[in-house]
């Protein structure tokens, strides 16, 4: 039950990433992004955080480090991927998800706790929620606005890629000014997904507002066991 | 030594919030008659000689692949800069 966290130059969030995948029993492996090598995991998470300062466009750089090319072949043959935030806009810029996230609407820097709904449970990273369940987790982020064209938004949605949405209040707005409140989203086959919030920090009693997060690993593992 | 210049700008449907806190400070300077601020990017690659036409081709892939997203930007000028431009290293 090996899973597999990246670190490039500039990442936050994969120590808190690894300990949340410790903390449900799995065996979280480090990978360095100038490596080649996934080092014999089973599944994959990019973290959170600030890849080569977000030069450029957030995750543009990241994209091309050594360690993708493999990451990018093992998850089109189905290996599991989460992309949190930082991580997302890696998997958007692979092309990996489609869609891309630009900076929120509002223009200030986001440090949240969000409800999100939970709109599809039969991903690799959400078979440990329920379909419509409503969660609370953490979200911080400059750059989180998801946005595609209607074509996409509409594919996505038919298809039920859509895996998280924020749950705006009546004549309220979501936090980052995503299209169609998008807080996250998977590929055709449901292994790979990315989402703007943090479950990562949501895992362990006393330094979150919930302990949600732990679904996205438990999810995982399972997934692990059966392959 | 020769330079490329490409220019990248968010398509036109795509918010450009930093577009707008541009458009935001202008008429506080007084420049009341402008009504819309887009902002974009400009690269400046340079080569040892002259820009030929495998030049600019490899600066139209680098720009297609890694200095724009083609689902958000459009690559909106890929071109040798002029002579009479003033020179990056100078």
């Amino acid at each position: 039950m090996k899973v597999g966290v990246v670190t490039f130059p500039g990442s936050l969030d994969d120590r808190d990433a690894a300990r949340a995948v410790r903390a449900v029993g799995g065996e979280a492996v480090s990978l360095w992004h100038g490596d080649a090598d996934l080092r014999g995991v089973d599944a994959v998470i990019l973290p959170g955080g600030f890849s080569y300062g977000d030069y450029l466009r957030c995750g543009a750089i990241a994209r091309f480090a050594p360690v993708m090319g493999e990451i990018i072949e093992r998850s089109r043959g189905g290996m599991p991927v989460l992309g949190i935030c930082n991580g997302f806009q890696v998997l958007c810029e692979s092309h990996l998800l489609p869609g891309a996230l630009i900076r929120n609407d509002h223009r200030k820097f986001n440090c949240v706790d969000t409800r999100l709904r939970v709109e599809n449970a039969g991903t690799a990273w959400t078979s440990d929620f329920e379909a419509g369940q409503e969660v609370t987790v953490v979200l911080k982020n400059g750059e989180g606005g998801f946005v595609a064209d209607q074509r996409t938004l509409d594919e996505l949605e038919g298809e039920g890629r859509v895996v998280f949405r924020y749950v705006v209040p009546d004549g309220g707005k979501n936090p980052n000014g995503s299209y169609r409140d998008i807080a996250g989203i998977a590929n055709d086959r449901g292994n790979i997904v990315g989402l703007m919030p943090h479950p990562e920090h949501c895992v362990e009693e006393g330094y979150g507002p919930s302990l949600d997060g732990l679904p996205f690993f438990t999810s995982v593992l399972k997934q692990v066991v059966s392959a | 030594m020769g330079h490329v210049v490409i220019d990248v700008m968010l398509k036109p449907e795509i918010l450009d919030p930093q577009g707008q806190a541009v458009n935001g400070a202008l008429p506080r300077l007084g420049f009341e008659q402008f009504t819309d601020v887009r902002q974009g990017k400009r690269f400046v690659l340079s080569v040892d000689g002259e820009v030929t036409a495998e030049v600019l081709a490899a600066a139209r892939e680098a720009a297609e692949k890694l200095l724009s997203n083609p689902v958000i930007e459009d690559v909106v000028s890929v071109r040798a800069q002029h002579a009479d431009e003033q020179d990056p290293d100078q």
